[in-house]
């Protein structure tokens, strides 16, 4: 019964990755293939051909692109994460007026559809002289991550127990301190993993980063795929929008491994119980 | 390396033309490639004539994407980009922001192809210039159709038999993935184009005529719809109803399918080295409707265009001036494959040993049917739009051809209302 | 431990204490939303604004400074006994239905298998870690890609899917996964799932984590059913979270765009909210009409949070804790 149930867990874990996986290796093979090959269906790579990786960085300043969507990326998640972890203090453990009211608010920036957002928001980065520039991104991607990292801190920070600040509050402790030394450390996995999901949401944004930007070298990832072509109008080059994308997630595989301690070491039952 | 001479080359041009009126013209051509190779060669030959610069700016490849951001940019009247590369379809669309060359071009707009200088012009001026032509053509299999023994088809019912018969033959020696006919039906301006072609093959006409009266709900169209709905699920697969041009391509080229419709972009890809129909492929003008009807290629390319908000408009068209050029047009000719929209290039000996097919291609582009994008105007997306829903519909059989298209009829005629 | 506390100091100076705290509290919770809200209000304030008033006007792509106010002719107007607008427009209503059964079968699914995900990864063993990146793959490959990588795979005559299922013989005939009406949005919703589960997996992980792990002991300790624990303990205590994921997750699920319009682009079997909302504004330059259904979909789906919320008692107000 136990074995049983152990090879259960194992198929499950197995079908997962599977499931996961499988495009993701489709991409791998289908970066090493070009031309009519890829009018057919291969389940193993065939030779392992870098013609299609070396096309990504020579024909564009696609390293460029990379640390452009690092900074842009980056600093969003900064900034969210400063932000959303003060507020999500106030809005999870204080009771004030009209908390229910603007925490709602926050939320319905998040209901408008983008493209209803895109040509004001157009204007605005215009009129700042930020068209263009990296800090124009940022600024725009903002709208796309706080309402989010604001909502699921202040959730994760409701939930931790009641006494926690008290005793510090009693030793005369100011908000601020209590925030940076008893809650960033128990708040750990769900920082991380807000982050992480705030990454990952600027890093993939592609409408704002399309519309906002103008060179080859202020653009992020997204648009740098997007607009690859082959040598005429209609063809697809498919061999190196494969590679391109291979090469765009294995910083984030990276960044998941670094992080992966974090999002699960988090509170012990000990520092709850006080 | 030659980046470098030639931006040496431009700054030094710069010193020497008196410096006050070398100015920065950027254009928005294909980001990347062939195609920018080419363009890029263009400008820097004028930058390097004239004593500017030009920067290239890379816009998305997908036709709906780079239109979205020519309206972004335009509506908030950025003088970012001077020069737009733009599709035929899109001058209605974009006049009111794009600079009259009526007085720049004068007599140089009569040796070009008169289809093409008509999808430049809103009421009556001259608002871009004709930089190279695409129209649809009709892609085949020499070796199969030796050896089924049948001639090219010349109209849609020879092509249905022939498309049958072969499918027919090749299925039965085990290629139960071979089909008879590929061609573009997804719900996008891709099926527009197809249908456009079928509809006025038949002589039913190009949905819109020239005056702006609604024309499709007539039974030539209905009838032409009806053929092409009898194509899906026997000789054509039922996919092709979200295929674009890369999808049918895809079949083809594997050497799935006997026919396709395609741009002539195709040919170059189909007779590449490592293509498993190189040197057994063909092409000719698409079929006609009937023994009176007509061959009819739909409309495609690319003008180029001064943005109204430029701050040097003037440079800005000399440089267009020097793109759409007999000699430029000439070179993308030879080197790129572009088709010249001047008449008498066709002649041309260097093209012609460059592209053997060339000649054939005149008449192609002569004849070719215009979407009725300019007398819509503004509302071109939207009777495009309407038509191929209706279209998707009738191809996936959930509508009969006639009551389609007398719905089309209305819904056309609500958007028009008072005038386009 | 509150009762230690209240122990070393007298009732009537604990009650001055907090009252002059909570005063303090206040403060520093204004202090603590101001930079956010002013961040929030300077991005979004201005374009939200900006497209509220446009949809009550006639405005056109072609021209943004010249336009009229109209009313609510955007949203519903009669013309010589015609009715017309966008609540008159069955393309729209097509598109509204279309997206809330998205939302609801994907989100659906995604809550399920995220759940599922979330418990296996939350266990120990051997290569979690490893599993844990795997899992996020699908998240972090940007749609824009991950939607034409799809629509290869799932090609009716060279797609891999196909292949696959024909040599395993699921299916005796290749299926036309996106052009079929029948099939298309299912395709659509199948690509959602494999993309967005991550999302809530990982989120439903960190409330997992964030678990006090002393219930758990004394439920082995007493030696109830792994099953009933999870149902009476783990899903009542993650509830909160989880809540907030599926908003998020409906919240984007409603709005759904890119996924849609790579796959089957404008067609109207499965066009959302969103694709119409971007056709009326940018493919037919109605600035007004697409301002108008913007809204309208800001309306419907503030309302489906709200009575997502009410159901899912999630609260936050004054008087809770």
């Amino acid at each position: 019964m136990k074995i049983l149930a152990r090879i259960g867990f194992w198929l499950l874990v197995l079908m997962i990755a599977m499931f996961s996986l499988f495009p993701f290796y489709y991409a791998v093979i289908s970066s090493f293939r070009s031309g009519t090959e890829l009018f057919s269906v291969a389940y193993l790579p065939e030779r392992f051909d870098l013609v299609n990786y070396l096309a990504v960085f020579q024909r564009q300043p696609f390293g460029r692109n990379i640390l452009n969507s690092i900074a842009v990326a980056g600093s969003v998640v900064a900034l969210s994460l400063a932000l959303g972890i003060t507020a999500a203090y106030a809005f999870g453990r204080i009771s004030f007026r009209g908390r229910s009211l603007l925490l709602f608010t926050i939320l319905g920036v998040s209901m408008f559809p983008q493209v209803a957002v895109l040509s004001g928001m157009f204007e605005l980065i215009r009129s700042f002289g930020l068209y263009n520039t990296i800090p124009g991104l940022i600024l725009a991607n903002l709208m796309l991550t706080m309402p989010f990292t604001i909502w699921v801190l202040t959730t994760f920070m409701r939930e931790l127990p009641k006494e926690i600040e008290e005793a510090a509050f009693v030793d005369g402790a100011t908000p601020w301190i209590v925030v940076r030394r008893v809650f960033l450390p128990l708040m750990a996995p769900a920082a991380v993993t807000t982050g992480l999901l705030a990454f990952i949401v600027s890093w993939n944004e592609f409408l704002f980063a399309l519309t906002f930007t103008l060179t080859n070298e202020q653009r992020t990832v997204p648009p740098a795929i997007a607009l690859m072509t082959g040598s005429t109008a209609y063809e697809l080059p498919w061999g190196a929008i494969m590679a391109a994308s291979v090469i765009v997630t294995l910083p984030i595989i990276a960044l998941v491994l670094v992080f992966q301690r974090r999002i699960v070491a988090g509170i012990t039952a000990g520092a709850v119980k006080g | 390396m030659p980046r470098f001479l030639a931006g040496l080359l431009a700054a030094g041009g710069l010193v020497w033309s008196t410096g006050a009126w070398a100015v920065e013209i950027s254009i928005s051509c294909s980001s990347l490639g062939k195609e920018y190779e080419i363009c890029k060669q263009g400008v820097d030959a004028w930058a390097k004539k004239t004593g500017n610069t030009v920067k290239i700016v890379s816009t998305p490849n997908s036709a709906t994407e780079r239109l979205a951001l020519y309206q972004q940019l335009l509506a908030a009247g950025a003088s970012d980009v001077d020069v737009f590369q733009i599709d035929v379809v899109w001058t209605g669309l974009l006049g009111s922001h794009l600079q009259d060359l009526t007085a720049k071009v004068q007599g140089a707009i009569d040796d070009h192809l008169p289809t093409m200088v008509e999808t430049s012009r809103v009421g009556g001026k001259l608002m871009a210039m004709p930089w190279f032509a695409d129209a649809g053509l009709l892609y085949y299999r020499q070796d199969l159709l030796d050896k089924y023994k049948r001639p090219v088809p010349q109209t849609w019912s020879d092509l249905t038999e022939t498309a049958r018969l072969v499918q027919e033959g090749e299925r039965k020696e085990g290629r139960g993935d071979f089909w008879g006919f590929v061609w573009q039906g997804r719900a996008y301006e891709g099926l527009t184009t197809n249908a456009v072609e079928w509809v006025s093959s038949y002589n039913g006409g190009a949905i819109v005529d020239e005056k702006g009266e609604i024309t499709i709900d007539n039974p030539k169209a209905a009838e032409a719809l009806k053929a092409a709905a009898g194509w899906v699920g026997t000789i054509t697969p039922e996919g092709v109803l979200n295929y674009t041009e890369e999808e049918s391509r895809g079949v083809f080229q594997a050497g799935n399918a006997l026919f396709m419709r395609n741009w002539p972009y195709a040919w170059a890809l189909a007779q590449g080295a490592d293509s498993t129909i190189k040197d057994k492929v063909g092409i000719a003008p698409l079929p006609k409707g009937g023994q009176d009807g007509r061959h009819a290629g739909t409309l495609g390319g690319q003008l180029l265009a001064v943005s109204k908000y430029s701050k040097n408009t003037d440079t800005a068209a000399d440089l267009v001036m020097y793109l759409t050029g007999p000699e430029e047009q000439k070179r993308r000719g030879i080197q790129g494959s572009f088709n010249p929209t001047i008449v008498s290039l066709y002649g041309d000996n260097d093209i012609a040993r460059a592209n053997p097919f060339i000649g054939d291609l005149v008449d192609v582009f002569t004849n070719a049917v215009a979407r009725p994008a300019t007398v819509t105007g503004d509302n071109y997306n939207k009777v495009s739009t309407e038509f191929f829903n209706t279209v998707h519909q009738v191809l996936s059989k959930r509508a009969e051809p006639a009551q389609a298209l007398s719905r089309l009829d209305r819904d056309l005629k609500r958007i028009k209302r008072s005038g386009w | 431990m509150s009762d230690a506390v209240a122990g070393r100091i007298t009732p009537a100076s604990a009650r001055r204490r907090r009252s002059s705290l909570s005063r303090s509290r206040v403060r520093a919770a204004w202090l603590f939303i101001a930079p956010p809200l002013i961040v929030l209000g300077l991005v979004a304030g201005w374009p939200l604004a900006r497209t509220i008033w446009f949809s009550f006007t006639d405005a056109n792509l072609n021209n943004l400074r010249e336009y009229e106010f109209i009313g609510f002719e955007n949203y519903l107007a009669n013309y010589d006994g015609e009715w017309l607008g966008l609540l008159t427009d069955p393309d729209w209503w097509r598109s509204v239905w279309n997206t809330v059964w998205f939302a609801l079968v994907s989100v659906s699914i995604e809550t399920v298998l995220g759940m599922l995900v979330a418990l296996i990864l939350n266990a120990a063993f051997p290569g979690r870690g490893i599993m844990r990146a795997i899992i996020l793959i699908p998240w972090a490959i940007p749609t824009v890609v991950s939607a034409k990588m799809w629509n290869w795979m799932l090609h009716d005559q060279f797609g891999v899917i196909n292949d696959m299922l024909l040599r395993i013989g699921l299916i005796s005939a290749p299926i036309t996964w996106t052009a079929s009406p029948d099939t298309a949005l299912w395709t659509v919703v199948m690509v959602d799932v494999w993309k967005t589960t991550p999302f809530i997996a990982l989120l439903i992980l960190a409330a997992l984590q964030m678990l006090p792990q002393d219930i758990y002991e004394a439920a082995r300790v007493d030696g109830i059913h792994p099953i009933r624990v999870f149902f009476r303990v783990t899903l009542p205590l993650i509830r909160p979270a989880l809540l907030v994921a599926v908003i998020f997750r409906a919240l984007d699920a409603l709005r759904v765009f890119d996924l849609i319009y790579v796959l089957t682009a404008n067609s109207r079997d499965t066009m959302s909210m969103s694709v119409y909302a971007r056709q009326q504004l940018v493919d037919f330059q109605e600035v007004g009409l697409g301002s108008a259904a913007s809204t309208l979909i800001f309306l419907i789906i503030a309302l489906l949070v709200v009575v997502t919320m009410t159901v899912g008692r999630l609260r936050f107000g004054e008087d809770a804790r």
